[in-house]
């Protein structure tokens, strides 16, 4: 089937299988590889993507789902000059990554959590980030991270 | 001003954070062009015979390119310890997640259609699928060996090693089977050349090492072997060289004569990655009621699962087992047995965990049986200052350790005494919510392996440096501490430095990142280099300068030669002194072998609060002191701290892979794996304390996975101690809420 999907602000129509996932059309026909796949349950949150703005785990919905919607991507989050956006530039300063491997999905998730919740407390970053796994971290920095993202005061 | 010790963003990070990383999946490149995609057919059950593979049906599936078994393969088996371990089964299985068969089809998609159609017979043979079986020795995994233990080390232990002793006190000690479960999965990609070589891009700590490995598999030469390590997405000891299947994949892509691309599935990784820990330890531990400790023995089982590939695990443990106490008398010993499940290989701390774990269980359980405080107990028994170096009853020689002041300013810190008095509160007034306090002394062993690390410093004509290190750092951030090293050493701003690893064709010496031996060792080696190449480049300088080589100066603020006394005068910069130099003059290669084993330590304080109707465990506070030595960049050491807390305290609160007595995985997707989430984590209260050694050229410790070692016995004991006075002596970890109320059950019908 062919199914139309604007990437990151790019369309990207393809002819694909019915049973294609929406982040293997991302990675395989949108060539936007950011976005991982860390599991096959949906317990991992590493292929999290905005579905027109809302998160989603990219993993779990059908690129036919997605048909005539718009998704984002890590990629798509810079600005047009390469401007980091406040979550990216966060997780930098505040060292919420280590092996980067769920950090795209780790970012998406906390952009969407913020557009919900813009000044988020740290019990509610950590409730809100729930369904994302990082091996890496113990979290303590990726909560940092979107707390300096939100612009509040880090304390720990 | 130096910028070592100062916080510096890492440089690794632009790129994770806008295109994400490069990992095996996210390769492009034109040598994989046309590559077929690879599975592996795995054994579902724990033991049997395979009486036949029908492939004929899954050879007519759309798109299948080829099915191999072990009737295929024309490689001599590998060794795992002792017994051959065939690279596909070959007549018996002996796990479930043991390859059987490999797929091979055009698309993706089209691969677990088509290994669903690999028609294998299995006729079963009883399980052994734990420790106790294996021991049992009923039925054997490997009649050769003509027994399940494979390794036996020590256990001539005196009778009377306890006499003295007012108070003894023993327990058996389950140290659960995990799963080190990386975000990023395994995975390869390979391609023979033209020229006859085998290029495989490997998600890998060593590639240096997988190249021997896949080499001996593949029996051609080393040099015949290109690894090429992408961005990795965490390895935790469970990608250390390489695993069988990049062998068989590495064969396969010959046979087919095409690019193989393998990217397992979590749940098969959940039973086909190597697992962690898997051991048994009786301690015995007696002692005056004073709190003096006179003698611990430590009884080690190893379940090394079906092919015995890490037997060092145990005696690591065996070495470890003394911890930060002077002990009198320590005694040893450890069995390494085969059962049938998953093969037990590294996993953060990788012997060591266990060891602390061990003897800070001890520690709690005598304490508890002579009515005096934890705390104070370790005090009585510290290895003070002054006895450094240090030599264990176990063969460890330890450098350097201020036990005492770290566990003191731990408890300053966390508000022990204060939160003695709550628990005492909630007790008399008989809150169902009880509060636990877990103390954990540690110190561990790193770089512990012995080898060496290669290190290479080019000054490129621009001036600009270029470093390559046989270490292979996954999201440790060791490339930024290297540049920092380096830009302090030769005043060059870290823009204009590039640390490059993971080619073997471009480091061809190397040992790679485990044992937390990189900064160590391979820091070491890059510095080593670096005063090399800086020598000659004042020969250099000084030539240009019209002055004698000891008058010159390098101001490491301007990265600029000049005359001694005249600092305004004329200058020199890298550039310049690199066009002067010959092919190479400026570079420099070096294998730093004279570095011994660090011995970190520290102390971490877990409170935990148990609800002691539904045995429900809430990790409120974790403070922990790690000491490895003077730090580069405190943001990846206190990284790598974390990193470890949470992977520490899963152990003690959630993550187990459990068996079933038919040896089948009960925990082998992610839904049913209790993997570690941020809300069962707290904030972690970190302190500081930086005694350095004398036994590497930068004084530093391995911090990789000192707070994995900390955290998980300080959580442990900490639920103990909250249900200590419902008459709970001890409970195995993970502390589920069905574990903590059934032990509270237990303790009330013992009443
Ligand atoms: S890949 Fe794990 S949730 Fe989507
Ligand atoms: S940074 Fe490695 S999994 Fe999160």
């Amino acid at each position: 089937m062919r199914v139309t999907i604007e990437v990151n602000g790019r369309t990207v129509s393809e002819e694909v299988e019915d049973r294609m996932l929406l982040v293997h059309f991302l990675r395989e026909q949108a060539g936007m590889t950011a976005t991982n796949i860390g599991c096959d349950t949906t317990s991992c949150g590493a292929c999290t993507v905005l579905l027109d703005g809302e998160s989603v785990k990219s993993c779990t919905v059908l690129a036919a789902q997605a048909d005539g919607h718009a998704v984002t991507t890590l990629e798509g989050l810079t600005g047009p000059d390469g401007d980091l956006h406040p979550v990216q530039r966060a997780f930098r300063e505040q060292h919420g990554l280590q092996c980067g491997f769920c950090t795209p999905g780790m970012i998406m998730a906390s952009v969407s959590l913020l557009a919900h919740n813009p000044k988020p407390t740290r019990e509610e970053v950590r409730t809100g980030l729930e369904g994302n796994l990082c091996r890496c971290t113990g979290y303590h920095n990726i909560v940092n991270a979107v707390v300096d993202a939100s612009g509040q005061e880090v304390a720990q | 001003m130096s910028i070592v010790g100062t916080r510096v963003v890492r440089v690794e990070d632009g790129t994770l954070i806008t295109k994400g990383g490069t990992y095996v999946e996210d390769l492009r490149h034109e040598a994989l062009t046309g590559a077929v995609h690879a599975t592996f057919v795995r054994s579902p059950v724990a033991h049997a015979r395979i009486t036949s593979i029908d492939t004929s049906e899954a050879l007519q599936a759309p798109g299948v390119v080829a099915v191999y078994t072990a009737a295929d393969i024309d490689l001599a088996p590998g060794q795992a310890g002792p017994v051959a371990q065939p690279w596909l089964a070959d007549g018996v299985v002996r796990y479930v997640g043991e390859p059987v068969a490999l797929v091979l089809t055009e698309q993706r998609y089209q691969l677990a259609d088509a290994a669903e159609l690999v028609d294998v017979d299995y006729d079963p043979l009883e399980a052994v699928a734990s420790i106790d079986a294996a021991l049992a020795d009923e039925t054997l995994l490997f009649p050769d060996l003509g027994s399940n233990v494979a390794q036996v080390t020590g256990g001539e232990f005196d009778e009377h090693a306890f006499d003295d002793c007012e108070v003894v006190v023993t327990e058996t000690i389950v140290n659960q089977r995990v799963a080190p479960a990386p975000l990023e999965v395994r995975g390869a990609a390979l391609a023979w050349g033209e020229d006859d070589r085998l290029t495989v891009w490997l998600s890998t700590q060593n590639p240096q090492l997988a190249r021997t490995i896949i080499a001996l598999g593949l029996g051609v030469g080393e040099e015949r072997i290109r690894i090429v390590t992408p961005d990795v997405g965490g390895g935790f000891g469970a990608k250390i060289g390489s695993d069988p299947e990049p062998v068989v994949l590495g064969w396969a892509a010959r046979r087919a004569g095409r690019p193989v691309r393998w990217t397992e599935t979590r749940s098969e990784n959940l039973t086909a990655m190597t697992h962690g820990r898997a051991q048994q330890n009786t301690v015995t531990i007696g002692g005056r009621r004073d709190g003096t400790v006179l003698a611990f023995r430590l009884e080690v089982v190893q379940d090394a699962g079906a092919y015995p590939r890490t037997l060092f695990l145990p005696t690591l443990t065996e070495l470890m087992a003394s911890g930060v106490y002077h002990f009198p008398r320590v005694e040893t010993s450890s069995k390494g047995v085969v059962t049938n499940t998953t093969p037990i290989s590294a996993y953060r701390g990788a012997g060591r965990p266990e060891a602390t774990a061990a003897i800070e269980r001890a520690m709690d359980l005598f304490a508890a049986e002579i009515g005096r405080d934890p705390a104070e107990v370790r005090r009585t028994n510290f290895i003070r200052p002054e006895e450094f170096p240090y030599q264990t009853p176990t063969g460890a020689s330890y450098d350097t350790g201020e036990y005492a002041a770290a566990l003191d300013r731990v408890l300053e810190a966390g508000g022990y005494h204060q939160l003695r008095a709550e628990q005492a509160r909630r007790r008399e007034a008989g809150e169902p919510v009880a509060l636990g306090l877990g103390l954990a002394a540690y110190v561990e062993i790193t770089g512990g392996d012995g080898g060496g690390e290669s290190g290479r410093v080019d000054v490129n004509p621009d001036g600009s440096l270029t470093a390559y290190t046989g270490a292979s750092p996954h999201g440790q951030g060791l490339g930024t501490s290297l540049m920092m090293l380096l830009s302090d050493q030769f005043g060059i701003p870290l823009e204009r430095i590039t640390v490059r690893h993971g080619d073997t064709d471009e480091v061809p010496t190397g040992v790679g990142t485990f044992g937390s031996r990189s900064l160590q060792l391979g820091g070491s080696a890059v510095r080593r280099a670096a005063e090399t190449v800086i020598e000659r480049a004042r020969a250099l300088a000084a030539e240009m300068l019209e002055a004698s080589p000891d008058d010159v100066v390098l101001d490491t603020d301007r990265g600029a030669w000049h005359v001694r006394g005249a600092p305004s005068s004329a200058t020199v910069g890298w550039a310049d002194v690199a066009a002067r130099a010959g092919d190479g003059e400026l570079s420099e290669d070096v294998w730093y072998d004279e570095g011994t084993p660090t011995f970190p330590f520290g102390a971490h304080l877990a409170v935990v609060e148990v609800d002691t109707l539904t045995g429900k465990v809430v990790l409120r506070r974790i403070v922990a002191l790690d000491d490895a030595g003077p730090v580069v960049n405190p943001l990846a050491f206190e990284g790598q701290r974390h990193g470890g807390l949470g992977q520490g305290a899963a152990q003690a609160l959630l993550e187990v892979m459990s068996y079933d007595s038919d040896g089948n995985p009960t925990t082998a997707t992610l839904a049913d794996y209790s993997f570690i989430s941020a809300t069962e984590l707290p904030d972690f209260e970190l302190l500081h304390m930086a005694t350095p050694t004398t036994r590497n050229a930068l004084g530093v410790k391995g911090i990789g996975e000192a707070a994995t070692i900390g955290s998980t016995p300080a959580v442990h004991n900490a639920v103990v101690d909250a249900l200590a006075h419902l008459g709970v002596r001890h409970l195995d970890m993970p502390a589920t809420p069905l574990r903590v109320w059934q032990a509270i059950n237990d303790a009330r019908k013992a009443d």
